[in-house]
């Protein structure tokens, strides 16, 4: 029999329903996993009290008969989201000891769906990071090791305990967030799909703001069909966040085909870029030879601003995060370091000096200065006028084709420590930040391994609402690609 | 755009982050390197067009203007550093 921490979510779900295990045997086997994988620092806060208290009610609603769609799927909730009563940092020293006195919206939906809460999930400090070591609380490791190296890999950011945890089988799904592809990336590092909805469908309520008009919460999972059932969960209007779409929600997992005939995809030639592993560009090529065997019209299209969308970011981020992280200040909540004798302004200084990383206090000065008086329309303004170019890119080619697809990263996983340049850093997220910038929904699948062992990503992004169509490609690309590589440990 | 080490001193101020006089020269040298590599945006043409203000198209819900919320004195403050007499306590602002 396959060990229950194996098994796909839509697998648990049959087994659940047949009985042929308790929803409190699935979490003891995840919270088994859970103590035997401490060393990949996956969890800031692990609850297990929670998680069996919450099996346990799975399994009465499952004899009942009124189970709900997730009752007893034992999943991580990424540590930006506010849980009640359990600690949330968002990966910040910050935030140390700071218990919610409320639910997120989009954890809260999972819970009311039966989900059980394994745990509070690493992450990169407040989201900023493409490889969890700007995380306060250590770095996550990948489960994967590259060939024979015995070199400890990065999982990916800014959701890389969501990607660790759900490639090393701790839990069956996880919720991710993505502001310039913090799911799809990790994702794709891992070898787990990851889908990122359009801005709107999640809502953002109860998530640590990072950049508030990019970022969008999204489900991490072992397949394409496991995150279209947690993403039915997670959507949905909340009038608690002004930015959240009041659209239907379908049910993404029942709509479900995998079919591509008649659907055309585009190839945007900009993202070719110079220098490009050439083991990337072959996996390209292979899922555009599998979209056609699956009967889709191959379009190649232009998206002439392509190569604008990472500068425009890295000022439209941290200008948003400079004003949304003012609020750490030391008075309402979090960390406060006050200097002997010090004055209130003395204890802001010193709380966020000691209180923020190298990165987010790097970020918070980047737009802080891009905001600054005298430079505003410069940087600011230019950038969300570039940002209109990029949306007005996708708008076009949607003339020309229903879906497009891409590499998730430009690279596989990396070791800690090689990319100590933070501009190198921030060139990892060259195809996940344009459709983050459009706000478009977009999903790395796994599709294929690197020379030396490591897995590799495709992305597929839509036009607005479209995630069924995004799923149904991710999905076709899931069963020609038949990736069953897992990782040693 | 150089970025010299006044104005770290000054931006740093701004976003009300202590830093010490050591991290001065470092950090106008990475802030540099980011800021001239953001600098290419200057030479997209972007004559006659606005900005983005919306990612996706839509509008702000009107609701009923009524109290939805409050009476929760102990959750608002049960995270507070220092929480005195129902209110947030901070060091003394008036000489």
């Amino acid at each position: 029999m396959t060990a229950l921490t194996d098994l796909t979510i839509a697998g648990m779900k049959a087994g659940l329903a047949a009985r042929d295990f308790s929803a409190v045997e699935l979490t003891d086997a995840h919270l088994a996993a859970m103590e035997a994988a401490r060393g990949l620092n996956a969890f800031i806060v692990e609850t297990p009290d929670i998680a069996r208290a919450q099996a346990a009610a799975a399994d009465a609603a499952l004899a009942r008969g009124d189970a709900r769609p997730l009752a007893g799927i034992p999943l991580g909730i990424k540590d930006l989201f506010c849980t009640e009563g359990v600690q949330t940092t968002a990966g910040s020293k910050i935030l140390q000891g700071f218990i919610p006195q409320y639910e997120s919206t989009v954890s809260g939906k999972l819970l009311a769906d039966g989900a059980v809460m394994l745990g509070k999930l690493n992450m990169d400090e407040f989201a900023m990071g493409s490889s969890n070591e700007t995380s306060a609380y250590g770095r996550v490791i990948s489960p994967w090791k590259a060939g024979d190296s015995n070199r400890e890999l990065v999982p990916g950011g800014s959701s890389g305990g969501s990607a660790s945890a759900v490639a090393a089988r701790i839990a069956a799904g996880a919720t991710g967030t993505d502001t310039g592809g913090s799911i799809r990336q990790p994702a794709a590092f891992v070898g787990i799909s990851g889908i990122k909805p359009t801005y709107g469908r999640c809502s953002r309520w109860g998530v640590v703001a990072f950049a508030s008009s990019l970022d969008q919460a999204g489900p991490m999972a072992r397949s394409v069909a496991d995150c279209a059932l947690m993403l039915t969960s997670m959507c949905g209007y909340d009038a608690k966040d002004s930015t959240s779409l009041n659209v239907p929600v379908p049910d993404f997992a029942a709509g479900l085909t995998g079919d591509m005939r008649g659907r055309r995809i585009g190839i945007p030639r900009e993202y070719r870029l110079d220098g490009m592993d050439p083991t990337i560009i072959a996996l390209w090529e292979q899922g555009i030879a599998w979209m056609k065997d699956a009967g889709a019209e191959i379009v190649e299209v232009s998206l002439p601003h392509t190569k604008y969308a990472l500068p425009a970011y890295y000022i439209i981020a941290p200008a948003e995060a400079s004003s949304n992280l003012a609020r750490y200040d030391g008075v309402r909540y979090g960390l406060r370091v006050t200097p002997p004798g010090g004055n209130l302004a003395d204890m802001y200084s010193a709380t966020r000096a000691a209180g923020f990383g190298t990165e987010v206090k790097r970020r918070i000065m980047i737009g802080t200065y891009v905001l600054s008086a005298g430079f505003y329309d410069a940087y600011y303004t230019q950038a969300q006028k570039v940002r209109t170019l990029i949306a007005r890119d996708f708008e076009r080619a949607w003339e020309q084709c229903d879906l497009l697809l891409t590499p998730t990263a430009p690279s596989a996983a990396f070791a800690f420590g090689d990319k100590a340049d933070p501009l190198e850093m921030y060139l990892n997220d060259v195809f996940t930040v344009p459709s983050s910038l459009a706000g478009l929904p977009a999903m790395s699948v796994p599709a294929g391994l690197s020379a030396d062992g490591l897995p590799l990503g495709l992305q597929i992004i839509g036009r607005p609402l479209d995630e069924a169509g995004v799923l149904d490609a991710g999905l076709a690309i899931e069963r020609a690609a038949g990736f069953t590589a897992r990782p040693g440990r | 755009m150089s970025v010299d080490e006044p104005t770290v001193r000054k931006i740093a101020r701004l976003a009300r982050i202590g830093i010490a006089d050591d991290d001065v020269a470092p950090l106008a040298g990475e802030l540099s390197a980011i800021l001239g590599w953001i600098e290419q945006l200057g030479e997209v043409d972007t004559a006659g067009v606005a900005p983005m203000t919306a990612v996706i198209p839509n509008h702000l819900a009107w609701r009923v203007d009524q109290v939805t919320d409050g009476d929760v004195q102990a959750k608002v403050l049960a995270n507070a550093p220092d929480a005195t007499s129902g209110f947030f306590a901070v060091p003394k602002v008036i000489e």
